[in-house]
């Protein structure tokens, strides 16, 4: 697939400001500035840049309780994500929803979720509402290898294959649902079969390498736009940091984050883009630097940012 | 006034309301074809076809969760749960989606979404078909609920619930499908929210909703021809309470009696008792009465199954103890 340095540059630095945002998100929870959890990104980023790059801005998403990368991929603003994050009155939410909750339906973001599969109800019934609308709109609906066995997977899929609605399924397989491997919890390890039950057309990529993810997604993309029904994706990918700010991590090996740490997808596209001289060194570095600044300036602005005001409580519950 | 049934008058409000907006679309199990197991949805699917009328696969969770998407993304679905008893298939999306979206996301959402759903004993169907589940639904905040008594009502808050931005769930009662009762010809619509006095009286109030209010007008009756006026409030929406209209009627009775299908214990009653007490603990002369459901699972026998709710002569009891 040709690549265009513009496109480049976008999928680099979106990647980046995911890895950078997760990054500085794990130093304001260990310097207690950040409370509360947050479920980090970090080692997934080609997984939501490369799918949400083959999408329209109209198009919908919905995330899971590892959303931020979902959010920025899909055009969030890093300082309202942040001053989310922290609760903050200038957050996308107001502060009342937080890192389980990002959403932002101006931009197509119907939301992370707190709740494992939380969000195939909603892909699903957006997929449907599409249809019913007869618009050219498709969903990617993002949940990771746990939600494969929750129930409402499985009423999603069905509903989804039956009535043929434009939803792209794409299951990060980060190989632990919190601690239990997929070894551990999956009768059947090649999550690609469920979907084939449902007579979903669904195939494995490998989600370090971005342009793969594109490439796969984009083709079911397009599958779903003509009308043709849902997908299913299974991106194989890593989650650097544990489940959770609190988690030590006793499930896995030190060896086998190390495997994963060396098919970094920031590394391999950044190598790529470098043997196929579309970006320099120097540019690379150059956007790397410009996002530590975006950063920066996030993070400013969401701790200078005030919290809701008390009366805040009471709104927003009713129209 | 022209008299029709309860079911059809729900009927009405569905068509008219298609008919009105064409965003409006229903959805649930055997609604389409079969027009739903108790035959509120029957012809409209002859009427707006497939696109309006959607048979689901059994999965009320989806059901719920794919409604609440369609909500988000311009449309206003009116999903139907056959029997609330399976509320608890959908109760995660219910509780941890749809009541909470608008707020978690900062109230940058809206959603326009109905669920009706039919509860309630009197079919002997037993334990999984015959329950009244509106406690577990009022104490979720985001969601609004409503149980009419008459065909009126019903049509009238149904018209409403379906125009409203906010969720609703919109609770039938099994046994009020075949009552009947006067409805307008003409378009009329009935405010969430606001309780109305089905009885004028000055000795005790009786605060009720959905069947127990048949029962509580007919045990009025009776009490009225021993010489006690009773005042029958009929709460019509659950969230939000009209609970302004309740200790208006208590300051002038001064005495209450709660009549309640469900479960005693944590039910709706607790919450209405509550309400009066901090609302209008000053004119209380007599400790509130519960008329309310056994705390047991519904049982099959016809006259166990009648043991388990209230019935007219406990009402009449209940009234005729405070007032003594």
């Amino acid at each position: 697939m040709e690549i265009t340095k513009e496109l480049a540059v976008k999928l680099l630095k979106q990647m980046m400001e995911i890895r950078q945002f997760e990054d500085m998100i794990m130093e304001l929870l260990a310097k207690n500035i950040a409370e509360g959890g947050s479920h980090l990104y970090a080692g997934m980023e080609a997984v939501a840049v490369g799918a949400i790059s083959v999408i329209n801005p109209d198009d919908y998403i919905t995330s899971t309780h590892r959303g931020h990368g979902h959010a920025i991929a899909k055009d969030g603003d890093l300082k309202a994500l942040m001053a989310e994050i922290l609760g903050k009155k200038t957050g996308v939410c107001k502060g009342k929803g937080g890192s389980l909750h990002l959403a932002d339906l101006s931009k197509g973001n119907l939301g992370a979720n707190g709740i494992v599969g939380g969000g195939l109800g909603i892909a699903t019934g957006a997929g449907l509402s599409i249809k019913l609308q007869k618009q050219k709109k498709v969903v990617l609906c993002f949940f990771g290898d746990g939600a494969t066995n929750n129930g409402i997977f499985f009423e999603c899929l069905n509903m989804a294959s039956l009535w043929k609605l434009p939803v792209v399924y794409i299951c990060e397989n980060n190989k632990y649902a919190m601690s239990v491997s997929v070894e551990r919890s999956h009768a059947v390890k090649d999550i690609t079969k469920k979907a084939l039950a449902f007579d979903i057309p669904a195939e494995n990529v490998d989600g370090q390498d971005v342009l793969a993810v594109r490439e796969v997604v984009g083709k079911w993309v397009n599958y779903a736009r003509e009308g043709n029904g849902p997908s299913f994706v299974v991106a194989n990918t890593y989650r650097y940091y544990g489940h959770s700010r609190s988690d030590p991590r006793v499930y896995r090996t030190r060896e086998e984050e190390k495997f994963w740490r060396e098919r970094d997808p920031i590394i391999i596209f950044s190598n790529k883009m470098k043997e196929q001289n579309i970006l320099t060194e120097e540019e690379i570095n150059a956007i790397e630097e410009e996002v530590k600044k975006e950063i920066e300036e996030a993070v400013e602005f969401a701790i200078n940012s005030p919290y809701p005001e008390p009366e805040e409580l009471y709104t927003d519950l009713y129209v | 006034m022209r008299i029709i049934t309860y079911r059809q008058a729900l009927n009405e409000a569905l068509d008219e309301e298609m008919a009105r907006d064409e965003r409006v679309f229903l959805f649930g199990e055997d609604i389409a074809i079969y027009g739903g197991a108790y035959g509120v949805t029957a012809g409209l699917w002859q009427k707006y076809g497939d696109q309006r009328v959607i048979d689901t696969p059994i999965s009320e969770n989806a059901i719920v969760g794919t409604a609440l998407g369609a909500a988000l993304t311009g449309l206003r679905p009116v999903a139907e749960i056959m029997y609330i008893d399976f509320i608890g298939l959908c109760m995660d999306q219910l509780n941890n989606q749809v009541a909470k979206i608008r707020y978690m996301f900062g109230g940058k959402c809206t959603v326009p979404l109905v669920i009706r759903t039919e509860g309630g004993a009197g079919r002997t169907l037993g334990a999984h078909h015959s329950q009244s589940l509106e406690a577990w639904l009022i104490h979720i905040p985001g969601i609004k609920v409503v149980m009419p008594s008459t065909p009126y009502d019903a049509k009238g808050l149904l018209k409403t619930s379906i125009r409203d931005d906010n969720p609703v769930v919109f609770i039938e009662h099994k046994m009020l499908y075949n009552t009947k009762g006067p409805v307008p010809e003409e378009e009329y619509l009935i405010p969430i929210g606001v309780a109305d006095v089905k009885k004028e009286g000055k000795d005790v109030t009786i605060v009720t909703y959905s069947r127990m209010v048949l029962f509580s007008l007919e045990a009025a009756e009776i009490l009225e021809k021993e010489g006690i006026s009773v005042e029958v409030i009929d709460l019509r929406t659950l969230v939000p309470m009209d609970i302004e209209t309740v200790v208006k009627s208590v300051k002038k009775t001064n005495r209450v009696v709660i009549v309640e299908e469900d479960c005693k214990t944590g039910g709706v009653g607790a919450e209405i008792g509550m309400q009066i007490i901090e609302n209008g603990f000053d004119y209380l002369d007599a400790p509130i009465v519960r008329v309310a459901g056994a705390d047991v699972p519904m049982p099959k026998s016809p006259v166990l199954e009648k043991l388990a709710i209230p019935d007219v002569e406990r009402i009449c009891k209940a009234v005729r103890s405070i007032l003594s």
